[in-house]
């Protein structure tokens, strides 16, 4: 078994605790959360959230029906083999000597990123895009010292109407009927 | 406009509307205005010695109501009221029992205080309820008492915990009652796909040597009749789970009993010999399949479930039909070919035979002597009882097994028994909550000695009911089965297995109960007709062989063939057996 990242997009109802059921089941069932992302959406009944999870794609399904066991999970999509929007935001304070300050806006500018708060002693870079471009922005920066680095996590949208897989049939797509309530 | 009212009236209210008439539980500080709201209501409370009881009792009471599809309701206070719970709430969640637990909670603004009797009940029991509600307004509660019973009763049914914090009772609000639930993200399924059962028929056709694995989900969903007919018409034998116990009567040609750790050889030897296995309502669980990787290596395997989680959990399957179990199989029935497989069950015949030859009543017959077995209790109980209106609630252990293998169930809901979770202690406040629920039945309660002492204390449950409960305890002065374990994988080095027990007629006299004491198999008749002449509680202490062991058994790292079968010699028993005569 070879656990691979999946991403999954999950809706939720917005209701206190969920989370925590989300979490709770991933830890109960020994799954591996790499990055777990919640936020609000058009609809201030659900929550979206962006899960990151290493597991075996055999295994994938699995998850999909564990969430579905919990009762405020509303719908499920692994986008994982998707054309989809990846996008994860970062920042990252280093530190920025007389000698490197140059060398860091350039670099910054290259991966059109921004310089958000600079201090005599350092920079911090705000950068968005996919994993693997903070990946390699925080890299790249290696030559100067890396202070902090805070990331969102990934957030994923299939592109255009492309739908996300689900392994499951789960009858009536809900989220559709809880806008039209 | 809507009456206004206290919480504590809304829930009891809402409570009637889910049509409850009986209440388990035990009262404290932070649950008293639904308990002083209580009065005035038409309700039936059962008050347990300790709330695990009346968390038992209301599962057991769940369990043998299931074709009216009641909900059992378990209550108690905050704090160490709830957390009595905990074991009660995992064993119905563990078996897919529907109970609604009602726990008190301090007053909302205290929450994270650290008061009196606070404890995180929502967190706590997470992971061990289908759903759970913290309820901080007493508006609310209409709302969250229908969602709660709706969960707990539809889909995969399971425990429910509704907790209230003391303002939500208190406090005054509108009662309204929902006209619907709306539950967007709880879909169970229903009917199966039907390209999906297209394919499981057509593997069916193929099959020739086809097993139907039977489990508690038959008897959830109602689809006894429905198994029968598919079994009959494909010509199929149906081996069961422990929980499946009673999905198709003993009697019939092609019933072929339990499965598994300490299932026939018979069962095991088709179910490994079977080129298809067809699992109805059953969760593959490591008590059933044995080493998974040499499970049933020869069969394809179509699993019918409504939990989508059970799917390719621990077996790998290679048709799922997902939905509710007895739809499903009235969709398959309107498609289903007859089919003859004579050779096959020729075969497994065969196997039974042999088992039947090394069956440990069977050997008595023959021997004619031998200290009394507490599979022969079992197997007299049977005989003696099987053409009443029996319910049987056990424990957990060596006695458990033998009920499974020597009590021929032949309906079902009339075996409730803690299957998934193994909870010691289980069967007295089982037989509370069974003979709540079946006054018109008999109610017999088999326990071991180490698990009677668990709950004792529901005795005086009974007698405060007036409970038609009788109490078998197969006393072979040890903990059974972790003793059986200790001989067989610890060289019979027996650590903390033995036990110094009370005297258990006199414990039930001080109870006021009537009870007698069994060393000698002549007695046992006698003692099972006194038993059955009491009206209100009685309990038969039957002294048994202290070595005796539960087989035949496989072993969890051995593939379900190669068991320990029945042995012919058996000198430990012999050599332990004159104990039953002496004193307490």
């Amino acid at each position: 078994m070879t656990a691979v990242p999946h991403t999954f997009v999950v809706l939720v109802e917005n209701k206190p605790g969920v989370l925590n059921r989300v979490a709770s089941l991933f830890r109960r069932r020994n799954y591996n959360i790499h990055s777990l992302n919640v936020g609000t959406t058009q609809d201030p009944r659900i929550s979206r959230m962006t899960l990151v999870v290493y597991t075996d794609p055999a295994k994938a399904p699995l998850i999909e029906a564990n969430l579905y066991r919990l009762v405020n999970v509303i719908d499920v999509q692994d986008v994982t083999d998707r054309p989809t929007v990846r996008r994860e935001l970062a920042l990252v304070k280093v530190r920025a000597p007389r000698g490197l300050r140059t060398e860091i806006i350039n670099l910054a500018t290259v991966f059109r990123a921004n310089i958000v708060d600079a201090t005599p002693e350092t920079l911090t870079i705000e950068v968005t895009g996919t994993p693997e471009k903070i990946d390699s922005l925080i890299e790249m920066l290696g030559a100067a010292e890396v202070l902090e680095v805070v990331r969102t996590g990934v957030l994923a949208m299939t592109r255009g109407t492309v739908q996300g897989k689900r392994h499951l049939p789960q009858g009536e797509p809900a989220a559709p009927a809880m806008a039209a309530a | 406009m809507p009456p206004k009212m206290t919480g504590a009236r809304m829930l009891w209210e809402s409570l009637l509307r889910e049509g409850v008439e009986v209440v388990f539980g035990y009262p404290g500080g932070s649950i008293m205005p639904v308990y002083d709201a209580m009065l005035d209501y038409p309700v039936r409370h059962v008050l347990t010695r300790h709330e695990q009881g009346a968390a038992h009792a209301a599962d057991a009471y769940a369990r043998t109501l299931r074709e009216q599809r009641k909900v059992g309701v378990a209550m108690a206070t905050s704090g160490p009221g709830a957390t009595n719970l905990v074991t009660g709430i995992a064993t119905a969640f563990m078996d897919s029992s529907p109970v609604v637990f009602i726990t008190g909670q301090v007053a909302a603004e205290y929450l994270g205080t650290d008061a009196f009797q606070e404890t995180d009940v929502t967190g706590v029991t997470m992971p061990i309820t289908k759903h759970n509600f913290l309820v901080t307004q007493a508006a609310e509660i209409p709302r969250v008492v229908r969602e709660a019973f709706h969960i707990a009763r539809t889909g995969r049914p399971g425990p429910v915990l509704i907790d209230l914090c003391k303002n939500a009772q208190n406090d005054e609000a509108e009662f309204v009652w929902p006209e619907q639930v709306r539950l967007p993200g709880y879909r169970p399924p229903e009917r199966a796909d039907p390209d999906a059962l297209a394919r499981a028929n057509a593997l069916l056709r193929q099959a020739q040597r086809p097993v139907i694995l039977a489990g508690q989900g038959v008897l959830i969903s109602g689809a006894m009749a429905q198994l029968q007919a598919l079994a009959e018409t494909a010509h199929i034998p149906v081996a069961m789970t422990l929980l499946g116990l009673g999905a198709l009567p003993l009697t019939h040609p092609l019933a072929l009993g339990m499965m598994g750790m300490h299932g026939e050889y018979f069962v095991n030897m088709a179910i490994q010999h079977a080129d298809l296995l067809i699992a109805l309502g059953m969760r593959f669980d490591d008590r059933v399949t044995g080493k998974l990787e040499a499970y049933a290596p020869q069969a394809r395997k179509i699993h019918v479930e409504v939990d989508p989680a059970e799917i390719n959990k621990n077996v790998p399957v290679d048709v799922a039909l997902l939905g509710d179990l007895r739809t499903v199989l009235e969709q398959w029935l309107e498609v289903v070919e007859p089919q003859r497989h004579d050779a096959w069950l020729t075969q497994i015949e065969a196997w039974r035979a042999d088992t039947r030859r090394r069956d440990v009543v069977e050997k008595v017959k023959r021997n004619g002597g031998g200290p009394l077995r507490g599979a022969e209790v079992v197997q007299r109980l049977w005989e003696t009882t099987a053409n009443a209106d029996t319910i049987i609630t056990t424990g957990v252990g060596q006695h458990q097994m033998w009920v499974a293998q020597y009590y021929r169930f032949g309906q079902p809901y009339r075996l409730v028994t803690s299957g998934g979770l193994g909870t010691m202690g289980f069967g007295l406040p089982a037989g509370v909550g069974a003979a709540i629920a079946h006054p018109d039945k008999e109610v017999w309660v088999v326990e071991g000695d180490g698990g009677f002492q668990m709950t004792q204390a529901e005795m005086a449950t009974a007698v405060q009911e007036g409970l038609n409960l009788k109490i078998v305890i197969l006393n072979n002065n040890y903990l059974g089965m972790v003793r059986q374990w200790q001989e067989l994988f610890y060289e019979r080095r027996y650590s903390a297995v033995l036990l110094h027990n009370p005297d258990f007629v006199k414990l039930a006299d001080a109870h006021g109960i009537p009870a007698r004491r069994v060393t000698q198999r002549r007695e046992v008749d006698a003692a099972l007709a006194f038993a059955r002449q009491q009206r209100g509680p009685v309990l038969l202490e039957f002294r048994v062989p202290p070595e005796d062991n539960v087989f035949p058994m496989v072993t969890t790292s051995d593939p379900l063939h190669r068991m320990m079968r029945r042995p012919d010699q058996e000198p430990h028993v012999e050599r332990t057996a004159n104990w039953a005569g002496a004193a307490p």
